[in-house]
C-alpha cells in the first residue's frame, strides 16, 4: 500500500546508488521535483531509462548521477540539443556515459513487456536500421507459427520508476489524465514506484476507465504542487516554454551549468524553495 | 496575381499539398507538424493527425512546440497511451502517411537522426531515432520535409537511423517492410521523388525562381532531374494567409518564440 511521505523521504528510501531508474512523462507530467531531489541527495551510478530524456535527464547527467542512459530520443523539445547529455557522450564530462539507444516503438513495447512480466518485447521494427549494429540487445526472433522474423529486445524492468500525476486520494490511489505516455506501464514494470502529485484529494471522483494506478502498486506518494515544472500538468498549469529556451544557454557552458545546479538544487531544501528562488531570481538570471 | 513569399513558405505549402484529405497522418514535430496542420486548415479538413505522444485526430489551434503539448490532447478525437499509438495504430497498419524530417538524407531517402561522425566518438550527437524507424517502415507512405543543403542531402549517411530504399532497386521490397516507403522529399528548392526502378531520388518539380545549378550545388550527390521536370505551383494567397495566421497565433501563444524548428 502506498505510503504518503515527503519527497526527500521517498527518494532516500527508494532510489539507491546503482539502481536502474526510470523517470517517465512524455513531455507532460515530467517529474522534475523528484529528479531534483535525486540530484540533491547525490545519488550515483544510476542506470537511467527514459524514452525522451529532456531537461531533467540533462540535469541528472550533468550533475554526475548517471553511469548509463537507455533512451530513444534525447533533445530539448522545440529548442534543440541537450548540451549536458551531448557533453557526456561527446567528451565524457563529467563522466563517460554508457548509452543504450533504442527507438520509441521499442521502448514503449519494452515497458509493456516489463509490466506483463515478460523477459522481452516482440514487434515489427529496426529493419534496415544501423541501430541493431550498435546495440547488441536489439535482436530478432522467429514466429513459431510462420517463421517470420521480428525485432526482439529486452524488457525494461526498473528498480524504481518515478512519475508525476495530477491527483491521489488518501489511500494513495493515483489519477492521471491528458498525455499519458508510458507512465502506467513504467510503474507496473518496476519493483518500486514513487509518485508525486499536484494534489492530495479526499476522493478521486474519476469516471470508469480513467487511468488510475491503485495505491497498492505504488510504494510512496508525495504531494508536490507544481512538481512537473517546467513541464506542464494538464488542468493545473502550462509548460514554462521560457525555461526550456533559457536552458539552452545555461546548459551549453559547464561552469554556468554547475553554478545553476549549486544555486538552484544544492542551494535549496525543497522543490517549493526552488520554485520561490526561480520566481525571485530565475527571471533575471535567465534574462542576462 | 503575384505575391511575395519566402522559400520556407514555399516548402511548407508544397509539403502541405501532398497530404490528401481524409488521410491518417503520423506527424513528426517541427516542419512536418507545420505542414500537416496547414493542410488540415486548408484543403484537408478531415486529415487525421496522429502524434506519437498519444493524441489521435488532434486539431491544435496553434502549432505545438513539443510532441506532447496539452492542446494536442484537448483537441484530439481520443488520447491513447504511447505504447498503444505504436502497437495498435502504427504497427496495426492504420497510418496512411508518415511525415518526417531528417538531419541527413541520402539519395535513396534513408534518414540519419543519430550521429554525425562515428557512433562511438561522435562529432555531433543528434537526438536519436524517436519514432522514425518504425514510422518509416510501417506507415503506408512516407513524406519527408527538409531544408536543402549539402550538409543535409549527403552522398553517404554517417548512420542509417530509418530506412528509405536502402541501396535502391528492390532492396526495400526484399526486406518485406509493410509500408512502401518515401513517396516524396519536399525541400525549400524543389520536390524530389524516387525513380520507379532505381529508387534514386530525382528532382521532379523546381520551385519558382530556383535554378537547376542551385539545386545541383546544394545536393551532396550528383542529383538527377526528371525528364518531365517542371515548375512547382507557387503558394496561393489563401495558403499563405492561413500559414501566416497560424504562425502569428503560435508566436502569440508561446511568447516570443517562432515555431519553425
Amino acid at each position: 500500500m502506498a505510503q504518503w511521505t515527503s519527497l526527500s523521504e521517498a527518494i532516500a528510501a527508494n532510489v539507491r546508488d546503482g539502481d536502474t531508474v526510470a523517470l517517465e512523462g512524455f513531455t507532460h507530467l515530467i517529474p522534475f521535483a523528484a529528479g531534483h531531489e535525486i540530484i540533491r541527495q547525490r545519488k550515483r551510478n544510476l542506470s537511467l531509462v527514459r524514452m525522451t530524456p529532456d531537461l531533467i535527464y540533462d540535469q541528472l547527467i550533468g550533475a554526475g548521477c548517471a553511469k548509463k542512459l537507455t533512451f530513444s530520443w534525447g533533445g530539448n523539445p522545440g529548442v534543440g540539443s541537450l548540451h549536458r547529455f551531448r557533453d557526456a557522450v561527446e567528451n565524457g564530462w563529467p563522466a563517460p556515459l554508457e548509452i543504450e539507444e533504442r527507438s520509441h516503438s521499442d521502448l514503449a513495447n519494452a515497458y509493456v513487456a516489463g509490466a506483463a512480466n515478460l523477459p522481452f518485447a516482440v514487434f515489427r521494427g529496426y529493419a534496415g536500421s544501423d541501430l541493431a549494429q550498435v546495440n547488441d540487445r536489439i535482436r530478432t526472433v522467429a514466429c513459431p507459427f510462420t517463421g517470420e522474423s521480428f525485432a526482439a529486445t529486452p524488457s525494461v524492468r526498473p528498480d524504481v520508476t518515478v512519475i508525476h500525476a495530477q491527483r491521489a486520494d488518501s489511500k494513495g490511489n493515483v489519477l492521471l489524465w491528458g498525455i499519458l505516455g508510458v507512465q502506467k506501464e513504467a510503474v507496473l514494470a518496476a519493483k518500486r514506484a514513487v509518485v508525486t502529485v499536484e494534489q492530495r484529494v479526499h476522493s478521486l471522483d474519476a469516471p470508469p476507465n480513467a487511468c488510475i494506478l491503485p495505491g497498492w502498486v505504488v510504494t510512496a506518494v508525495c504531494e508536490v504542487p507544481r512538481g512537473a515544472t517546467p513541464s506542464y500538468a494538464h488542468g493545473y498549469y502550462e509548460r514554462d516554454n521560457a525555461f526550456y529556451r533559457a536552458w539552452d544557454r545555461i546548459s551549453r557552458d559547464r561552469e554556468l551549468f554547475t553554478a545553476w545546479v549549486k544555486q538552484n538544487i544544492f542551494g535549496t531544501e525543497t522543490f517549493d524553495d526552488y520554485l520561490s528562488l526561480q520566481r525571485d531570481t530565475g527571471a533575471q538570471a535567465v534574462a542576462s | 496575381m503575384s505575391q511575395t513569399y519566402s522559400s520556407d513558405e514555399m516548402m511548407t505549402v508544397t509539403a502541405a499539398r501532398m497530404l490528401r484529405n481524409g488521410a491518417v497522418c503520423f506527424v513528426g514535430i517541427g516542419l512536418p507538424s507545420t505542414a500537416a496542420n496547414l493542410a488540415r486548415l486548408t484543403h484537408a479538413p478531415d486529415a487525421v493527425l496522429v502524434y506519437e505522444s498519444g493524441p489521435i485526430g488532434a486539431k491544435p489551434p496553434v502549432l505545438p512546440l513539443s510532441i506532447g503539448d496539452g492542446n494536442l490532447a484537448e483537441t484530439a478525437d481520443t488520447v491513447v497511451s504511447t505504447p498503444e499509438i505504436f502497437r495498435y495504430w502504427l504497427q496495426g497498419g492504420r497510418v496512411d502517411v508518415g511525415f518526417l524530417g531528417a538531419a541527413q538524407l541520402d539519395r535513396f531517402a534513408n534518414i540519419n537522426t543519430t550521429v554525425i561522425g562515428s557512433y562511438v566518438r561522435p562529432k555531433v550527437r543528434l537526438p536519436g531515432a524517436g519514432g522514425a524507424p518504425e514510422i518509416s517502415s510501417s506507415a503506408k507512405e512516407v513524406l519527408i520535409i527538409v531544408k536543402h543543403s549539402q550538409r543535409t542531402l549527403v552522398s553517404k549517411l554517417d548512420f542509417v537511423t530509418s530506412v528509405g530504399f536502402l541501396t535502391g532497386g528492390d532492396a526495400r521490397e526484399k526486406l518485406g517492410l509493410p509500408g512502401k516507403g518515401p513517396v516524396a522529399v519536399i525541400t525549400d528548392l524543389c520536390i524530389l521523388r524516387p525513380h520507379p526502378e532505381s529508387r534514386e531520388l530525382e528532382v521532379v518539380r523546381i520551385h519558382p525562381g530556383v535554378s537547376q545549378a542551385k539545386i545541383a550545388e546544394s545536393t551532396g550527390w550528383e542529383v538527377r532531374f526528371s525528364e518531365e521536370c517542371g515548375e512547382t505551383e507557387p503558394p496561393g494567397s489563401t495558403e499563405l494567409e492561413v500559414l501566416r495566421d497560424l504562425k502569428v497565433r503560435t508566436a502569440a501563444a508561446h511568447g516570443v518564440w517562432g515555431a519553425e524548428t
